[in-house]
């Protein structure tokens, strides 16, 4: 049988993406469970240096797959490295993240594989060496627990769900694997990568979230939760309401069709609070509603709420953080 | 340009779920069902690469009896005709996009195009899983589309921005909302929608690879504090959110 138990890691510009600290924990808890030996795998390019940062995860063995045709993310060529790295290994699970390209690649991943896949999960157990996994549906309003039979048990990972905790460390050996993409037919390939707003942290992977709605009147009026969101080290999203207005760009929003959010906090700002925008947000630790309607269904799921005119409760809220933090 | 646009019927984004006592998956009797809003993005980029390049749009869905009625709103829609493959099973994964793969190829499409996900199961999955069935590149969670005659340019979102990607036709690309405003159906659309072909399928006996073993409702936030005083209840909820949900 197999003695490995895998996990995916990501490469975005030649760094380790930090999902991938999810990805080694669960990885690394299933192993000890399971008696198996935990291994990551990365594919990219020119990187392979930092790799044995994983033995601080208690990771003591990573394969690199580093050569210049991966220095853009492919589906094809990435799915043919791991591919690759799966028929050698044969590891009895493997851990993704459900992160764009964990999303992108994973069932590419398991067609080839002819193995099943389970996504986007937020629990998991092992039973009689099975994954037992739950995983949101509905937009968050059930959930169900499912495994499957496939000998190769794949699972996808929530971003922000399973905290990365570090372990008794071991020193980690980074293998280079001599997997060559020039091999692999690629159709489709990256031209350009256009960053969002500089610098910005993305808001499936914020720790703070400053939403506003249509109760800000105007796209000018987002000024006012720029500050707020300096104020508390927060980035600005949006309900659909606003991002269909043209006011905030469709990347900031949040709820069934927009993002699924898990920040520590969440501040609702003139936003009623529609199931659709609920379905993003309302697994969020702790949520904060401005509206000035007592009756709006987002004071329904926030932990404080404030009833009153959002253009002076904000100023005022920006002030008083920039008082308490610092 | 031959285009195939696979589409799933889901219950509509309003929907209050009820779990029936023990069961695996909701109770439909109160369920109001739509073509999947993601779908939606795919049937009308399809008809605007249609008016631009010529062509037909073939609807592809698997699902029971009720599902013909998606497939009838995407042709009110403007598409073409449609593929209707039988199965009462309720499906994720792997077998669903075995059973579409199958019906696709024989059908030899340019270009397939699908929502990124379905709002039921929300799993992300069966697009990527066609294209590496039917061996075709793929790009997916798209919000801007270009095709000529034989290859494309479309941008994906990612984290803290998009890739902009290149490819060659034939592909399989799975929309995101940006994409378009998708089109109301026409009275027009839909009286001609009945009459256009849709073929009939029994779905092949591909057994499915997951099983359910239990649904839930997601645990019930603890309850809240509402402050009516506006401005003045500021400093008391910043103090809260710092010394009792520990937050900032
Ligand atoms: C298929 C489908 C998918 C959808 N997906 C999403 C999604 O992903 N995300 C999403 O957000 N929505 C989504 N929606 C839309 C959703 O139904 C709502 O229409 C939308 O969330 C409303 O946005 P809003 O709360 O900003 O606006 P509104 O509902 O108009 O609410 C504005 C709020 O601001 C308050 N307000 C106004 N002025 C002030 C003031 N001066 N001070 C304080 N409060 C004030 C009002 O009391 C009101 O509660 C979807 C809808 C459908 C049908």
């Amino acid at each position: 049988m197999s003695d490995y138990a895998a996990f995916f890691i990501e490469i975005r510009d030649g760094k380790i993406r930090n999902v991938s600290y999810e990805t080694a924990t669960v990885a690394r808890n299933l192993a000890k469970e399971s008696g198996l030996i935990p291994i990551g795998i990365a594919v990219g390019s020119g990187f392979s240096t930092d790799l044995d940062i994983f033995g601080k995860y208690g990771i003591p063995e990573v394969v690199a797959v580093d050569h210049a045709g991966f220095s853009d993310y492919s589906p094809e060529a990435y799915t043919a490295a791991v591919v690759d790295f799966i028929k050698k290994y044969n590891p009895s699970f493997f851990i993704m993240s459900a992160s764009a390209m964990g999303k992108d690649l994973s069932p590419r991943i398991a067609a080839r594989l002819d193995t099943e896949l389970i996504s986007d999960i937020i629990d998991i157990k092992l039973v009689d060496g099975k994954i037992e996994a739950v995983k949101p549906v509905f937009a968050g309003k059930a959930r169900i627990t499912i495994s499957t039979n496939s000998p190769i048990q794949f699972v996808t990972l929530r971003p922000k769900v399973f905290l990365p905790s570090e372990d008794s460390a071991t020193s980690c050996t980074v293998t280079a694997s001599d997997f060559d993409p020039s091999s692999v037919e690629v159709r489709a390939r990256i031209k350009e990568v256009i960053k969002g707003t500089s610098g910005k942290v993305d808001l499936t992977e914020a720790d703070i979230i400053v939403s506003g709605g249509r109760g800000l009147q105007d796209t000018k009026n987002f000024d006012i939760l720029e500050k707020l969101a300096e104020a508390v080290g927060g980035v600005v999203g949006a309900s659909r309401a606003v991002v269909d207005a043209g006011w905030r760009p469709h990347a900031d929003q949040v709820g069934q069709t927009g993002k699924t959010v898990t920040p520590g906090l969440y501040i609702a700002i003139g936003i009623s609070g529609a199931i659709q925008h609920l379905a993003g947000m309302s697994s969020s630790k702790c949520i904060v509603a401005v509206n000035k309607d007592p009756d709006a269904p987002i004071f329904t799921i926030a932990d404080y709420g404030i009833v009153g005119d959002l253009f002076e409760i904000v100023p005022a809220l920006t002030e008083e953080f920039n008082k308490v933090i610092r | 340009m031959k285009t195939v646009v696979c589409v799933k019927q889901v219950p509509d984004s309003e929907t209050k779920v009820v779990i029936p006592e023990g069961g695996l998956w909701i109770d439909d009797s109160n369920v109001n069902y739509v073509l999947n809003p993601y779908d939606e993005y795919a049937v009308e980029e399809a008809l605007r690469i249609q008016e631009k390049l010529g062509g037909e749009i073939i609807i592809v869905s698997a699902g029971p009896g009720r599902a013909a009625t998606a497939i009838r709103n995407a042709l009110a829609m403007g598409a073409n005709s449609g593929v209707h493959i039988k199965d009462d099973n309720l499906r994720m994964g792997l077998s669903v996009a075995k059973i579409l793969a199958e019906a696709i190829k024989p059908l030899e499409p340019d270009l397939i195009l699908l929502g990124k996900q379905a709002i039921d199961d929300d799993n992300l999955q069966v697009g990527p899983m066609i294209a590496e069935l039917l061996n075709l590149p793929s790009v997916s969670v798209v919000s801007k589309l270009e095709i000529t005659e034989n290859g494309g340019t479309a941008e994906r979102d990612i984290e803290g921005g998009k890739e902009v990607m290149e490819f060659s036709l034939p592909a399989v690309i799975t929309a995101q909302k940006g994409l378009n405003e998708p089109r109301y159906a026409s009275l027009k659309g839909i009286m001609m929608a009945k009459k256009k072909p849709m073929v009939e399928k029994q779905a092949s006996d591909i057994p499915g690879g997951i099983t359910i073993t239990k649904m839930e409702y997601p645990p019930k936030r603890q309850e809240g504090k509402t402050f009516k005083n506006g401005v003045e209840a500021v400093p008391e909820v910043v103090r809260l959110l710092r010394e009792e949900a520990k937050a900032i």
